[in-house]
């Protein structure tokens, strides 16, 4: 029984669906199901919820790479076999959550938690990600899987949680703060509204294979893919291809996109470029859009280490200066860009003022600035 | 054991946040020892650390741009990719991704993780992703021999189908809603499972002009991100009056409840000030202490969530709850980033979703006939205008869909909207103005 390669069609099953969630919920989570009254954070990384039957629900909730082995599945498995009666959930933000339905349980959990490390000697759960903290960086493939990639994901994210790695596991800043990552501006993780954004970038219009483009690539729609007009339909060598006013070229790679003879990345033209002060929760002031406050720095691996300083730079003079409550988008809002490049240190250049789309939106059309 | 050196990857393995590579690695030495009868290249994770190895060394990324790869009647669910150095990393030279779609939430029992980690030990990399960025379990590589087959034995054992990628629905995803959380105004679960099920064909078969995210967020607090990233954002919300637990506001206020449910634990940020930290901070000023009692005019309320989150054993959202829902969210890709615009300000969210359905398909109609390639929906709804997207919704407008009303006056009137329409004669103008 299986797959029959010689009779493809053979007792296909198509469209059934995800697996119905009510299958795994916990017992706990399923008799208390919408009857939820509160939470409460008992230390970094555990919280407990309280139902109006007077249950409660106890979760450990730990860091997690992204990508994840089927042996490190297979051990999580196996803890929540041993803790939590063969349950266990993700979060949106790629952290893993034990859940037990006993205050009793959760000393045993947490203490094996603590005692497993992978063999290089880092933790495999670090326990945190709560409250006004630091939580797990969602990101994007980045080299390890990605052709459009400018820049790699899990290698910066690992650079950069291991530096901040202590506010993951405590509460001490103002608010929450959302790191995210995407490696290219196509953002499969959109990252567009965090509070600080780590953003592949590339510099360098695209080249043109002119020898092979006809026949990778449908011209016309590389040429419509150009937001700004720069790709034009050309004769070059008696062969049809493209030609790019690189003058024009703001460098998206929406035209690589569709068409795989245009390619942009490049040892030196692609790096990060470092976003600010989104949000998307409603909680006091509206969702805004993070803003790019470091217009490019260069990919150095493994551990890109100019990129961690300038994040660090944001984060704790925002930590520092910030009001409680006060997300990092609001800080910078109330204080001014003016000081908020002032108090960070970061160079201001003319890379930092729009010049796209609904430019004249983000200029400033008043006599109120600060010295 | 690595064929070749890694030594900027071993960097990788220091420090305390979980080492991907380390993991990596564990799984390459997996496969080494194991006895199962591996359909995929048994050095598959070596060389996929030995093409990253590469990457780091040249600052580029070593992956071919897409090729076809998928399942027999799916547009979607399966990315192809091969590597640009085949000949150098033959076990990884072909190392296609599935997106297997997630159950609403992502709980789980280990039973069924453990018969997907044995598909995957058999039929891939044994790597995955937990999740995507869409919400899929991503199944990180494998041969084209082993697509159709990892297919069957998800659908046939697992029970268990594909995800969306390319022009299709893509795979809705929702926060953790009423299974733990006191702030969800309606079943995000149920309503993503139920719309996901409903929609199997559109998610599964690229008809659209390019991809359509649902996201459902139980509250405006948005833990699934759905106003920055989907192009029909659901988010729970009510119309009554916060519930107020007086007593426990005094407890708030005499110490005895942590404010922001211990949230702000980790530093001494003094005693909790409900003035300062509740009153104040308010965006709409409708919320009053007179040091015994909390007073809320709900009807100037916004629902930001600000008290709630800060008093959660005391506030609590209201009893008509329902959804507002947004639309036309995206990444910059193409025109620049959008947020989700108010459409529907309040719509119950209950089964069977006859309105919900009712009103997305109006939208799905819009976009296909109008939508260029490659055209994201908040692209289309700002080429044609707001206003013709509520002509295509049904809907009147109301100033709770805009932050402000328009600041130039190029008003686009029908002709049906002035009195005696448009047709004029130049002859009678003449008549009364002389050349």
């Amino acid at each position: 029984m299986g797959y029959d390669a010689s009779n493809p069609m053979k007792d296909r099953i198509t469209d059934v669906g995800p697996r119905d969630y009510k299958e795994f919920l916990p017992p706990v989570i399923k008799r208390n199901f919408g009857k939820w009254l509160y939470h409460e954070i008992l230390e970094p990384g555990v919280l407990v919820h309280v139902s109006a039957a007077g249950e409660k629900v106890y979760t450990v909730r730990v860091g997690g790479a992204r990508l994840m082995s089927i042996t490190h599945i297979r051990e999580i498995c196996d803890i929540a076999d041993k803790h939590c009666d063969g349950y266990v959930r993700w979060t949106t933000r790629n952290n893993i959550e034990f859940m037990v339905d006993d205050e009793a349980k959760l000393k045993p959990l947490m203490e094996d938690l603590e005692k497993r490390k992978f063999a290089g000697g880092s933790l495999k759960f670090p326990r945190g990600g709560t409250g006004a903290g630091l939580t797990n960086i969602v990101h994007t493939q980045g080299w390890l899987h990605c052709h459009t990639a400018a820049t790699d994901a899990s290698g910066v994210v690992k650079a950069v949680m291991d530096e901040l790695y202590d506010d993951f596991g405590r509460m001490r800043f103002p608010a929450h703060v959302r790191i995210s990552l995407a490696c290219c501006l196509n953002m499969c993780g959109a990252v567009h509204c965090s509070d600080i954004a780590i953003l592949g970038v590339h510099r360098k219009p695209p080249m043109v294979d002119n020898e092979y483009l006809a026949n990778m690539c449908e011209i016309p729609l590389a040429v419509a893919a150009c937001p700004t007009g720069a790709i034009k339909p050309a004769t070059v060598e008696g062969k049809k291809s493209v030609a790019v006013n690189d003058e024009k070229c703001m460098y998206c790679g929406n035209c690589f996109t569709m068409c795989p003879s245009m390619p942009l990345a490049d040892e030196e033209g692609s790096g990060v470029a470092i976003l600010v002060g989104g949000k998307l929760s409603n909680r006091i002031s509206v969702p805004m859009f993070s803003k790019v406050v470091v217009p490019f720095l260069p990919n150095e691996p493994p551990r890109w280490p100019q990129t961690v300083e300038a994040i660090k730079k944001i984060l704790y003079t925002y930590v520092e200066d910030a009001k409680k409550y006060e997300r990092l988008g609001d800080w910078a809002a109330r204080i001014g860009w003016e000081r908020f490049f002032e108090k960070t240190g970061l160079p201001f250049t003319e890379h930092l003022i729009d010049d796209y789309r609904f430019a004249y939106t983000t200029w400033r059309t008043s006599t109120q600035f600060k010295f | 054991m690595a064929k070749r050196k890694t030594p900027m990857l071993d960097e990788l393995e220091n420090g305390k946040w979980p080492s991907f590579i380390s993991d990596i690695k564990q799984e390459a030495e997996a496969r080494e020892k194991t006895n199962v009868d591996l359909q995929a290249p048994k050095e598959v994770c070596n060389d996929l650390l030995d093409i990253l190895e590469l990457s780091y060394k040249d600052r580029e990324g070593h992956w071919k741009h897409g090729g076809v790869a998928g399942v027999f009647g799916y547009g979607g669910g399966v990315i192809g990719r091969y590597c640009d150095q085949p000949e150098q990393f033959p076990a990884a030279k072909d190392f296609h991704t599935l997106r297997v779609n997630q159950p609403s939430s992502y709980f789980y029992k280990t039973e069924y993780l453990r018969q997907l980690c044995e598909l995957w030990e058999r039929r891939g990399s044994g790597l995955t992703n937990m999740h995507g960025s869409t919400g899929d379990i991503i199944l990180l590589g494998t041969t084209t021999p082993q697509l159709e087959e990892v297919f069957w034995e998800l659908t046939h054992n697992l029970k268990q189908d594909l995800g969306g990628s390319g022009s299709v629905l893509r795979s809705p995803n929702c926060c953790i809603g009423k299974a733990r959380c006191e702030f969800a105004c309606y079943d995000t679960q149920q309503a993503c499972r139920a719309l996901t099920m409903e929609y199997q064909d559109e998610l599964h078969r690229p008809a659209f002009p390019y991809k359509f995210k649902f996201k459902f967020d139980g509250c405006p607090n948005g833990c699934v991100a759905s106003i920055a990233r989907a192009d029909m954002s659901v988010i729970g919300t009510w119309r009554d009056d916060i519930r107020i637990d007086q007593k426990a506001v005094q407890a708030y206020v005499g110490g005895e409840f942590k404010p922001d449910a211990g949230a702000h634990a980790g530093r001494d940020w003094g005693p909790f000030d409900i003035e300062k930290e509740v009153i104040d901070l308010c965006p709409t000023h409708c919320m009053a202490w007179n040091g015994e009692k909390l007073g809320i005019n709900n009807r100037e309320c916004n629902r930001c969530m600000h008290c709630i989150n800060t008093m959660p054993r005391a506030l609590r959202i209201g009893e008509d709850t329902g959804a507002s829902i947004l639309f036309g969210a995206k990444a910059p890709i193409l025109e620049g980033a959008q947020l989700g615009t108010l459409t529907i300000p309040f719509m119950k969210i209950e089964e069977p979703y006859d309105e919900l359905k009712g009103l997305i398909e109006k939208v799905w109609d819009w976009w296909s006939e109008e939508g260029r390639n490659r055209e994201r929906l908040g692209e289309l709804i700002q080429r044609m205008g707001f206003a013709k997207f509520l002509e295509v919704c049904e809907i009147k407008a109301d100033p709770r869909m805009i932050r402000e009303p328009r600041s130039n006056p190029y008003i686009f009137w029908k002709e049906t909207d002035v009195p005696g329409g448009w047709e004029r004669d130049i002859k009678d103008f003449r008549k009364k103005h002389q050349k």
